[in-house]
């Protein structure tokens, strides 16, 4: 088997799942771009005037990073868990259990579909929610950095979640017990330091909260712990899930009987 | 080179109510260009078989090669050898017909495959379907995709498993001329069915599975001849003669005797006659696979360490080259 029969197959798998959620667009991108900027609508307004949590920057301001930042993470991981997920249920995975694809394909390509769904959403998020709130680029690098880092682990941790998981419940159950919880308490709507000590310390143990606050660097300068650090945290988790998942993978973990 | 080879094949599945050993030893071959049937009752290992081979499920012990590769070693080279139309009547609800064909080809890493894929959709009745998507097809244009999609990639070897299962007899010979087309031209083909006159038509060999062994594998002319060759078929309303009713397959009022020679069937109507048994119908034919499926099926001796009919070194050595 040459690289360059392995580049096409896992090539096309890429294709079949960007094509995938493209094909309903409206409800993979459109959705969450509009609860995003409900969020921000809704919150922004609210919380305006009780909310300061970096100095010269207003709460809506600093609200926008966090929720494109959740959207990236959250969408990423929606993409592998609900394709692996519904292939699994109605059984059209064979169509590529039974194709020479390796572990390594299969990863690269779902995980490369859902972070292209992840940033394509986040864009999304930014230029809608960028008309009502004045944005800077302090250090754009970590924008990209943190966002390409971030899709890539929820992307992994989907399909970890979507090899697991049997029924859709319990793809509900992961989500709504795991993901979301952590991803809400990663300092979206809030700065850590604005925290009891106890929550504080907590909030450490979270990686999501690396993911956000390093992204959100990227626009002001300013963070509650070092970028640097938070690099090393989301780039250890990144190594870890993906070596795990591509364990996964190769074992055919309930998906080869 | 054998296209396939299923060699000591075992495969056991552990569950929560204790451990179900589903292949039990199976060891076969089929040479290159064959028509081969697999076949025996719900459960007895088929479906798993061509799990196995297919890279769906893993053998517990025991090696399987298809065109001369490991299917676990060498999978990416024995899956590209291999094209598989599955049992279920599966699809992928976002894709038209093409597309699904175009991304299958893909996965084989074929480009540029238009030519074939309007080859196959023409040769499956499929082209005014080609731009129609999957949700909007009925069952048996979803079933002729499912072939279509198993043969994108030209495999030397493709396995049908049940693919005519509930399928309407249009859909039966428009499946079963493309396929002998297929064969003639040189490909393997293995299938699994229930219908027993498909598989006596078609396959040149015949391999019968029972517990997750193989009970009989031989020509198919052969099992036809090595059993009981002659069924008596009556109907009647009367209890059949002791001497005779043990042997008799009763279905309603129709009842069929198998009997090895003329002598056995002067027997069996001498018994009715002096029983004074009032039969209709009486028919005396030729015995079909379903009679020696059934011989075979309920004897115990074949299950339990009797052995199969033929080996797979012997048949193997009968199959064209």
């Amino acid at each position: 088997m040459s690289a360059g029969f392995s580049l096409e197959g896992a090539g096309t798998l890429f294709r079949k799942e960007v094509l995938r959620f493209w094909k309903v667009s409206f409800q993979t991108i459109g959705a969450p771009v509009l609860t995003a900027l409900l969020y921000l609508l809704i919150f922004g307004h609210v919380l305006e005037d009780h909310v300061q949590v970096y100095d010269n920057v207003a709460y809506t301001g600093f609200l926008l990073p966090g929720l494109v930042m959740m959207s990236v993470l959250q969408n990423s991981f929606a993409n592998t868990s609900s394709s692996l997920i519904q292939s699994k249920v109605t059984g059209n995975l064979v169509f590529l259990l039974v194709t020479p694809l390796s572990h390594w394909a299969w990863f690269a390509a779902y995980v490369g579909a859902s972070m292209v769904r992840g940033l394509a959403v986040g864009l999304g998020v930014f230029i809608m929610t960028a008309a009502f709130v004045p944005v800077s680029f302090a250090e754009p690098w970590w924008i990209l950095t943190f966002a390409v880092l971030g899709s890539g682990l929820l992307g992994s941790l989907g399909l970890v979640a979507g090899l697991w998981a049997e029924k859709f419940d319990q793809m509900a159950a992961f989500q709504n017990f795991i993901i979301m919880p952590m991803t809400f308490l990663a300092g979206v709507f809030y700065s850590i330091h604005s925290l009891p000590t106890f929550w504080q310390h907590l909030s450490r143990f979270n990686p999501f909260f690396y993911m956000i606050d390093g992204f959100r660097r990227g626009f002001f300068g300013q963070s509650d712990v070092s970028p640097w650090f938070s690099l090393g945290v989301v780039g250890t988790a990144f190594v870890l899930v993906a070596g795990f998942t591509l364990n996964l993978l190769a074992r055919g973990y309930k998906i080869r009987a | 080179m054998s296209a396939v080879i299923f060699d000591r094949v075992e495969k056991t599945y552990h569950g929560p109510r204790g451990s179900l050993k589903a292949l039990d030893g199976v060891s076969f071959s089929i040479e290159p260009g064959e028509f081969f049937g697999l076949l025996g009752p719900n459960g007895a290992g088929k479906t798993t078989l061509i799990s196995v081979l297919a890279g769906l499920a893993r053998a517990s012990a025991g090696r399987v090669r298809v065109m001369g590769h490991d299917v676990v070693g060498e999978y990416a080279a024995a899956r590209k050898s291999l094209g598989i139309v599955p049992q279920e009547l599966v699809f992928d609800p976002f894709f038209s017909v093409r597309e699904t064909l175009l991304i299958q080809s893909g996965y084989f890493g074929v480009r540029h495959n238009e030519a074939w894929i309007d080859e196959l959709l023409e040769g499956l009745g499929l082209a005014d379907k080609a731009n129609a998507n999957m949700r909007q097809l009925s069952g048996g244009m979803k079933r002729r995709v499912l072939v279509a999609q198993a043969l994108v990639h030209r495999p030397p070897v493709i396995v049908l498993d049940e693919p005519t299962a509930g399928v309407d007899v249009e859909l039966r010979q428009t499946l079963w001329q493309f396929i002998a087309r297929l064969n003639k031209q040189g490909h393997t083909v293995l299938l699994t069915t229930h219908y027993l006159e498909e598989a006596e038509a078609l396959c040149g060999r015949i391999a019968m599975l029972k517990k997750g062994r193989i009970v009989a594998l031989d020509r198919t002319e052969n099992l036809l001849a090595g059993t009981a060759s002659t069924m008596l078929r009556f109907k009647t309303d009367q209890a059949l003669p002791p001497a005779i009713a043990p042997q008799a397959r009763v279905t309603g009022r129709s009842v069929q005797l198998q009997a090895h020679d003329a002598q056995e069937v002067e027997a069996q109507l001498r018994a009715l006659r002096e029983q004074g048994v009032h039969i209709q119908d009486l028919e005396i034919g030729r015995a079909d696979l379903e009679d020696v499926f059934l011989e075979i099926m309920q004897n115990p001796a074949l299950v339990d360490g009797g052995g199969a009919r033929g080996t797979a070194d012997a048949a193997a050595k009968e199959a064209p080259a």
